[in-house]
């Protein structure tokens, strides 16, 4: 089956953590994702920026790692990043800021990454919604 | 044929950019000329109250963007009877004129029409 995630939470929530343990479970099981979107708080998942204490989970060092490997696409909703500070280089010097928080392999784009991955999909699963 | 979506959008207007958020994905599938429908639920029928002032807070008003949606080509708009009734809306002087008013068993084949659901 292919699969399409949308991930709406920030990295240190149970819902993060559950998204990324089920799209390792869908790779394993032999399904295909075809994209995975971050969109409100789930861009802070691609956040460079952020520090796990040592005995938890790294939530966003996990997805940099299973999105390099599997040659996933990662994208995160450029306008809910802007907001949210989660900036890359090419945006960080558009806006003349200090900080890039996110990098390879996570690519930072539009809204309708959202709709052509829901069209490409036969489900699309979401997590940390309302 | 286009797969259809819908948005459940369960966020009072002011409580963060949830509200906002879920109504650019809708803009942005109207644009795209997909099969698009956004539902106002629970805590989201708030986005629908009249007189709202949003420069007493120092933000945009999200009306405007409410009011665009037929012209984005989003005319399936769905407001939840039992979530207005609870919070002391009158169902009949919303500010989206053209969302229809569904009762709790109209909302169960609401969402079973369509093929995807993303609720924010």
């Amino acid at each position: 089956m292919k699969f399409a995630i949308a991930v709406f939470s920030a990295a240190h929530a149970p819902s993060s953590r559950r998204a990324l343990l089920f799209a390792q479970a869908a790779l394993a099981g032999g399904h295909e994702i075809v994209r995975l979107f971050f969109y409100q708080d789930g861009v802070y998942n691609a956040s460079g920026s952020v520090v796990t204490p040592q005995d938890e989970l790294d939530v966003p060092k996990q997805w940099r790692a299973f999105i390099s490997e599997q040659k996933l696409d990662g994208v995160v909703c450029i306008a809910a990043a802007l907001r949210r500070g989660v900036l890359n280089g090419e945006e960080a010097k558009r806006y003349q800021r200090d900080a890039v928080a996110v990098g390879a392999p996570w690519e930072l784009s539009g809204l309708g990454q959202l709709h052509d991955a829901v069209q490409d999909a036969d489900r699309l699963i979401c997590f940390g919604g309302a | 044929m286009a797969k259809s979506l819908l948005i459940i959008s369960r966020q009072a207007p002011w409580s963060g950019p949830g509200a906002r958020e879920a109504l650019d994905i809708v803009l942005a599938g109207g644009a795209f000329d997909l099969p698009i429908g956004l539902l106002f639920l629970d805590d989201g029928v708030f986005q629908l109250a009249t007189q709202q002032d949003a420069k007493a807070l120092q933000q945009k008003d999200l009306s405007a963007n409410l009011q665009a949606l037929p012209m984005f080509g989003v005319e399936q708009l769905f407001v939840c009877a039992d979530s207005t009734a609870q919070r002391g809306l009158d169902s009949s002087a919303l500010s989206l004129e053209e969302a229809q008013v569904l009762a709790a068993n109209e909302i169960t084949a609401l969402i079973d029409r369509y093929d995807q659901v993303i609720t924010l």
